[in-house]
Order: C-alpha cells, then sequence, then structure tokens
C-alpha cells in the first residue's frame, strides 16, 4: 500500500516501483516453496529419523508411490480413474441438483413474504440438523449405488445455496426494483432483469462453498456404505491400516476440488464482469 | 389534452407502522394539483414526506385517506405515463447503457431493433454518444444521471416524478443537468412534479413551487414563479426578480423550520 500512495513522479520512478512489485511476487513464490519444503521435508526427515511413526503418519515418499502405483496398477477396489469419476459424478450431480433447486426456492421465497413466513421456521428446523446423518437414511431408502450419494451432496448443497439466494434476492436495491416496475416491468421481469442479476453475486458467493459440501457428501455417502469411489477407497486404506493410502486419497481429492475452484471462478468472472474490479485493484 | 390536471391530491394522508408500533403520520389532508404540461417543485423541511407525495402519485404507495389522481382518473397502480427519476442511483449496474436506456422500452413489449434504434436516438440526445457499451460504474455521477434521464424519456412520460434528481451531484454538474433537464422537459411537454431541498433549484426550475410543512406535511404555500422561459440557469441566478422571489421562499421556508424546532424542543 505505501508503494501505491507514494508519488509518481517521474518515468523511472513508475518502472521501478514495477519492477519492485515483479520482486516482492518472486520473493512470495520463493517463501512459498520454502515453507512446502520445510513441511514436506520434515515430514520425510521426521519418519526416516525415526521421530514419527509412518504406520500412523504416512511417508511423503511412500504417498508419492501410493500414487503411482494407483495409477499404473490400480486401487483395491478397481482403476483409480473409475474411483475419482464415480465421486466426481456424485458430487457435480448433487452440486447442480442441490444448487438449482437452491436458487429456485430461494428466490420464489424471497419473492413471497407468505410463503417465506410459513416455511421460514422448517428451514431453520431443517437447517440445525446436521445432514451428514441424513446419508445413513439415503443409504438405506437409495441403496449402495449413486442415487444415494447424490441425494446427501443435494442436502448438503441446498442450504447453502438456499439460503444465499433468499438472502440476495432480500438484499436486493428497492430503488432498481421500484425503478424497474415504473419503467413497465412486470413481476416476472422485475425478478428476472433485478432480483436475479443481484442475487446473482450472493448465489455464485455460496457455489464456491457449495461444492467443497458435495465433495464431502458425497465421499461420506461413499464412506457410510459404497461400492466404488473415493469415500470406498479411504474407507479400505482405513480397514488395512494403510494410512498412506488415505494421504493419496486425500490428494486426488484436493486436486479435484481445486479444478472445480478454478472453474467455478472462471464462470463467475464471465458472469459479474459489470462488477467494478475492487478487489484487482485493491490487491 | 382534455384534462384540467395532470396530477391531483385530495385530502390526502398517508401513514406509517413504526417498528416501535405506533403510527406515523407522513401526509394529512394534503392538496396539490398540478397542470397539464407544468413544472411544479415541492420544497420542505428535511424529513417531511416531500418523496412520499411521489411515491402516491407514482403506484408504488397507496394512500390511507383521500385521493390521487392522474388526468382526473384515480391512481390504482404503476402507471404506463409516469417517469420517476429517483435520489439515488437506480440505473441497473449490470446493464451496459444501452442496455439501461432502452430496459423501457423492451419491458412494455417493444420489438428489441426498435427498442434499440430509440435509446441510440435518447442516448444521443443526453450526449452520450459513444459509452453505449460502457457499465455505469465507469461512468461518472452526472454521466450517470444522463443515463437515468434518458432511461425515464425514452417512455415519453406525460406525468415526471422528480426526487431529489441532483442532490448528489456537484454544483458544476448540477446546473448542466438543470439546464438539460429543462430542454429535455420543454421538448417533452410533460408535467412535473420535482421534490428538491434546494431553494434555488426549485425557483430557477420550476412554474410553482409548493412550500410544505412538517410532519405531518400539508401544503403550507404555493408560490409562482413568474420568471420568463426559456430559463438561462447560469445567469438567472443573478437576476434581481430571482433574489426577490428566493428571499420571499426563503422567509417562508425558515417560517416552517423554526416553527419545527420549537416543536421538537416544547
Amino acid at each position: 500500500m505505501t508503494d501505491a500512495t507514494a508519488p509518481l513522479a517521474t518515468e523511472g520512478r513508475i518502472e521501478s516501483l514495477a519492477e519492485r512489485q515483479r520482486r516482492r511476487w518472486r520473493m512470495i513464490i520463493a517463501l512459498r516453496l520454502i515453507v512446502f519444503v520445510l513441511f514436506v521435508g520434515g515430514w520425510e526427515l521426521g519418519v526416516r529419523a525415526g521421530w514419527l511413526d509412518s504406520f500412523f503418519f504416512g511417508q511423503p515418499s511412500a504417498i508419492v508411490d501410493k500414487l503411482i502405483d494407483w495409477i499404473r496398477n490400480g486401487t483395491s477396489i478397481g482403476p483409480l480413474w473409475k474411483q475419482v469419476w464415480v465421486t466426481i459424478y456424485e458430487a457435480g450431480a448433487g452440486f447442480v441438483i442441490g444448487s438449482v433447486l437452491g436458487v429456485l426456492c430461494g428466490i420464489t421465497l424471497g419473492r413471497n413474504q407468505l410463503l417465506s413466513d410459513v416455511f421460514s421456521i422448517y428451514i431453520k428446523i431443517a437447517n440445525s440438523i446436521p445432514r451428514i446423518v441424513m446419508g445413513s437414511i439415503f443409504i438405506v431408502a437409495l441403496g449402495l449405488g449413486s442415487p444415494s450419494k447424490i441425494a446427501l451432496a443435494v442436502v448438503m448443497v441446498f442450504f447453502v445455496v438456499f439460503g444465499n439466494a433468499f438472502q440476495g434476492v432480500r438484499e436486493a436495491d428497492k430503488n432498481l426494483i421500484a425503478n424497474a416496475r415504473i419503467l413497465g416491468a412486470s413481476d416476472w421481469q422485475v425478478t428476472r432483469a433485478v432480483i436475479l442479476p443481484s442475487a446473482l453475486s450472493w448465489i455464485l458467493a455460496s457455489l464456491h462453498v457449495s461444492f467443497g459440501f458435495a465433495l464431502i457428501g458425497a465421499i461420506v455417502g461413499e464412506f457410510l456404505g459404497a461400492r466404488e469411489g473415493m469415500g470406498l477407497l479411504i474407507a479400505s486404506a482405513q480397514g488395512s491400516f494403510d494410512s498412506n493410502g488415505v494421504f493419496a486419497a486425500m490428494i486426488v481429492i484436493a486436486v479435484v476440488a481445486l479444478c472445480a475452484e478454478w472453474i467455478l471462478t472462471t464462470i463467475e468472472k464471465r458472469l459479474l464482469t459489470w462488477r467494478p474490479e475492487v478487489s484487482a485493484a485493491g490487491e | 389534452m382534455s384534462a384540467a390536471t395532470a396530477v391531483a391530491l385530495k385530502n390526502v394522508a398517508r401513514r406509517f407502522v413504526t417498528p416501535g408500533g405506533d403510527v406515523l403520520s407522513a401526509l394529512e389532508n394534503f392538496d396539490l394539483t398540478v397542470a397539464p404540461g407544468e413544472f411544479c417543485a415541492i420544497v420542505g423541511p428535511t424529513g417531511c414526506g416531500k418523496s412520499t407525495t411521489l411515491g402516491l402519485v407514482s403506484g408504488l404507495a397507496q394512500p390511507q385517506g383521500g385521493t390521487v389522481t392522474l388526468f382526473d382518473a384515480p391512481v390504482t397502480g404503476v402507471d404506463r405515463r409516469v417517469g420517476f427519476v429517483f435520489q439515488q442511483d437506480a440505473v441497473f449496474p449490470w446493464r451496459d447503457v444501452l442496455g439501461n436506456v432502452m430496459a423501457g422500452p423492451l419491458f412494455r413489449g417493444v420489438p428489441r431493433a426498435k427498442a434499440e434504434a430509440e435509446a441510440r436516438d435518447w442516448i444521443a440526445r443526453v450526449g452520450l454518444t459513444g459509452f453505449e457499451q460502457h457499465h455505469p460504474h465507469q461512468l461518472s455521477g452526472g454521466m450517470r444521471k444522463r443515463v437515468a434521464l434518458a432511461q425515464t424519456f425514452i417512455n415519453k412520460p406525460e406525468v415526471l416524478l422528480m426526487d431529489e434528481p441532483f442532490s448528489a451531484l456537484d454544483v458544476q454538474t448540477r446546473e448542466l443537468m438543470q439546464e438539460e433537464l429543462l430542454s429535455l422537459w420543454t421538448q417533452s411537454g410533460a408535467a412535473v412534479l420535482f421534490v428538491t431541498h434546494d431553494l434555488d433549484e426549485a425557483i430557477l426550475l420550476a412554474d410553482r413551487v409548493a412550500v410544505l410543512t412538517t410532519r405531518p406535511a400539508r401544503v403550507k404555500s404555493v408560490h409562482t414563479i413568474d420568471l420568463p422561459r426559456p430559463r438561462n440557469i447560469a445567469t438567472l441566478r443573478y437576476d434581481e426578480r430571482f433574489v426577490a422571489i428566493a428571499r420571499r421562499l426563503s422567509d417562508d421556508l425558515r417560517d416552517e423550520v423554526l416553527r419545527a424546532r420549537r416543536e421538537a424542543t416544547a
């Protein structure tokens, strides 16, 4: 910040400012690498020196070996890509269904005072239940296949997206709504032209969180009972006291989550081009 | 136009229930008429209910007593003949200038091509050619007001309601916008109900200025502003006739403000 507020008197000064920023960026990357090396190296060293028991805590090199083994020879429950795909499919389907339902319900209740007054109490109750427990019911009701995991992911996602969509509708600028109505908009046109766009930033913010929730739903669902998927892979690694396997599965899931995050951020940037670039200028 | 009045408020009352459960009276026994094509300004102490009158005329709010009519017909809801320029920015931040200006015709079912042609024409009239693809956050406050004016005038309102539209602008921009408004209004022939707390602005723009009492608001007095048109905002300010009228209105308004303060402290 002090750099930015410094007087920009001459060309040379500006150039040195840009140069300083570049240097700072390189330093940050270097520091990040150092943190990574210290953490992973310390872990590896700790295991090799016998301070940490690899049986409980795993070992970085063994985790990498495990990943390579899984990729080359498949896992104990089938090929790795199959497990990853199943989990992505369950989380993705749950995410899409849950988000769509959440947005629809959020906007409907946000726009209708009577409905929201009637249902708000039930939504609060449903929201206070630890939803992950619903997984057991879904597995009993829907069986060991994908549908029970999708259902759990839907439940995990729905309340987050619903809450944000509802709040987004409520926070829509009263002036903009009044303006649209004066300009001749019908109720439906107000919803489409004012409510949806203004709720969009709220909804998109919730989508970031809720894909993580969808993944949790899918994996916990697989944990509780499944024939394939990353959750089952973790459960079976746990069952054979294979902590390296658990860590390896965690890494795979983290990669999936990071990819999804990147895709969502890209979509968000495209949808919200109209917004002033506050965050970009502030960084 | 055959109707004798464009806007008429007769014996109107508007009350609110406060969060504490009390009934707050914004308007009581409120009478005001605006003739077709007339520019009427409303001034009054802050918080007295000036904006409430506009809400009632626009059909966005309903009175608890009395009648509000547009061209002799009671107001039952938002009327197509009414335009409204708001105090705060009410242009859609997610639409570019073109999208904002053509919003009205599109809402009203005008085919897209025709709406776009009309919008481009209005964008040119308010001097924003070249900014069609800009979003509101990329424009200055004055330019956003121009967008709001184009957005409103494109619907060809017969009654134009304005709620302190220029209060957020700096002095120079405000003066330009006032001139712009006068020229747009002259071409449109709309009746205007213009709420402001700026007495000078009211006198410079209006044919008649209504001074309101404190809450609950009534019309205290109506002053006819017989300054000739077309008016030059920049020079009229220093005209003797303007100064005389301003002094008269200012005394009138000060009485009301002082009375309000006495009542508040009593």
